[in-house]
């Protein structure tokens, strides 16, 4: 008798169990707003890529075109592909003393894999990932970027008053 | 000539009179003949060509995707395109394949779906043979098509190939017992085993609310062991992707591949044909006894229009659960099949057939 129990029971859990599932499926199929597809080029001008989408890397500039980069190449230490290239120049300041200061980034698009390591790493957060991912170009030297911007400059932490307890 | 959409008869014997009235008899028949088949043979292809369309479509919304939806409005010349690129394709000959069985199994597969087609009832009129014997001849038909699958498995000089054909083949013969119940079921309701008697019978009521209890669970039973029987997911063991790659079609390529794929959809066009033709009253419009003016306001669609939203919503219901529900594994496979099905379907019988006895169906 037990053993009867047990058949039964196991069959109409199954059938309401593939119901539900049935259900979800279901409700799917007659909702369309539920569809999660882009269709990318027609909806082009309205599309909202995600904070979190690994586009390409850039380094944010703000209001004055100062950056946070020191140019101290932990970044390109890291990259495993080799596709960031970190050029300093000594700079003197006007108290006598010279400075090292960050003169071009060079990023090379074409052979990043996105890994994100070169972001992981930086001390300052100077690099970011952008959204951006329309990147095909008819010209391979245009994969070569140069991510600070001309005549940007290094933004001065502010020193922040030490606070002994 | 007179010509009523709503039956087809008097049509079908205007023609047979003027052919016969003015050809000799043996040319009169050969060219009956190949207007019916060239006939079928339209249907076929655009059915095929359609439910290809219909499954991706379906498939896509119930995973939250668009389908096709490049190749004209909606992607509807999407399958014309897969269809002519895959009669571009290079048939590849496979080195120590049997050639002669491996060329022979495509067209069994889809000779034993078009054998299938020819005993259903489309419409008044509109049907190609009435056996005395229908449901027993659409059963025994439908399932030579595994003989094709076994045949492709076996001379495709491939493991993947055999494997798969023997899981088709030991998945065909344990739910072919579940189809063929659940048809007796209804076949002991009905009276009768001829199709057109069986679509007859269900003027004042469909089956599966004359004969209630039973008629519905039969119906339940029938869709699941047919499904199974076209090697559909879930119980696409033959042809498992994730497992075998293709299953028995791994080989084949360009025409033959889509004469495999062809027929796949066409057995579940003509099992979801006979799951409407038994249970939900095939070409019959919906007719409440009783209910004179709802039933003449019925009377005003065309019969084959009933028979093809019947056919198309049982496809629905089967296409739903394929994309819904995992595959089974071989063992759970057959334990549904032995343990529950089967103990069910003949216990429903008897219950039907008390219910017959007793009179107790409406």
């Amino acid at each position: 008798m037990n053993s009867i129990i047990t058949y039964l029971k196991e069959l109409f859990g199954g059938i309401k169990t593939l119901l539900k599932g049935m259900m979800v499926t279901g409700y799917y199929f007659v909702h369309p707003r539920s569809i999660i597809t882009q269709q990318y080029p027609e909806n082009r001008k309205t599309l909202q890529m995600f904070d979190r989408f690994k586009g390409q890397v850039s380094m944010p500039h703000d209001e004055n075109n100062l950056h946070k980069c020191t140019a101290c190449n932990i970044c390109e230490i890291n990259c495993p592909n080799g596709s960031i290239e970190v050029i300093s120049k000594q700079v003197e300041k006007a108290d006598g003393k010279t400075k090292k200061e960050l003169d071009t980034y060079i990023y090379k698009l074409s052979m990043c894999t996105f890994c994100g390591l070169c972001i992981k790493v930086c001390p300052q957060d100077a690099i970011v990932f952008t959204p951006e991912f329309e990147h095909a170009v008819f010209n391979q030297d245009k994969l070569i970027k140069t991510l600070n911007k001309p005549g940007s400059s290094l933004k001065e932490k502010v020193k922040e008053p030490i606070n002994i307890i | 000539m007179t010509f009523n959409i709503y039956d087809l008869t008097s049509f079908n014997q205007w023609v047979d009179k003027t052919l016969y009235d003015s050809l000799p008899a043996f040319w009169a028949m050969i060219i009956e003949m190949t207007l019916i088949g060239v006939a079928f043979l339209l249907f076929y292809a655009l059915i095929g060509l359609f439910l290809v369309y219909a499954e991706r479509k379906v498939c896509a919304f119930i995973q939250n995707r668009v389908g096709p939806n490049r190749v004209g409005p909606y992607g509807i010349f999407q399958t014309i395109a897969d269809f002519i690129k895959l009669l571009m394709k290079e048939l590849i000959p496979i080195n120590k394949a049997d050639k002669f069985l491996f060329n022979l199994a495509p067209f069994i597969v889809i000779i034993a779906s078009f054998m299938a087609i020819a005993a259903i009832p489309f419409g008044l009129g509109l049907h190609a043979i009435d056996f005395n014997i229908g449901v027993f001849y659409v059963m025994a038909v439908s399932s030579l098509g595994v003989i094709g699958v076994l045949l492709a498995g076996w001379s495709s000089n491939n493991k993947y190939s055999l494997i798969g054909a023997m899981r088709s083949g030991a998945q065909i013969v344990s739910y072919e017992l579940s189809v063929g119940l659940s048809m007796v079921t209804i076949v002991i309701l009905a009276g009768s085993m001829q199709l057109s008697t069986i679509v007859e019978a269900q003027r004042d009521g469909w089956f599966i609310f004359t004969g209630h209890v039973p008629a519905l669970i039969a119906f339940l039973i029938f869709i699941i062991a047919s499904t199974a029987e076209t090697n559909r997911g879930p119980f696409d063991l033959a042809e498992a992707e994730s497992e075998l790659t293709a299953g028995y079609h791994t080989e084949y390529s360009g025409i033959k591949f889509a004469f495999f794929f062809l027929a796949e959809y066409m057995n579940m066009f003509i099992v979801a044909s006979i799951a409407a033709t038994l249970f939900w009253g095939g070409w019959m419009p919906l007719h409440i006894g009783g209910w004179a003016g709802f039933n003449t306001v019925m009377d005003y669609i065309p019969p084959f229009f009933w028979y093809m939203g019947k056919t198309m919503v049982v496809i629905f219901i089967m296409m739903w659960f394929k994309w819904t529900f995992p595959r089974l594994r071989i063992d759970q496979l057959l334990k549904l099949e032995w343990k529950y099905l089967l103990p069910i379907n003949l216990f429903n019988i008897i219950l039907m057939a008390l219910i017959v006895l007793l009179g107790w169906h409406f």
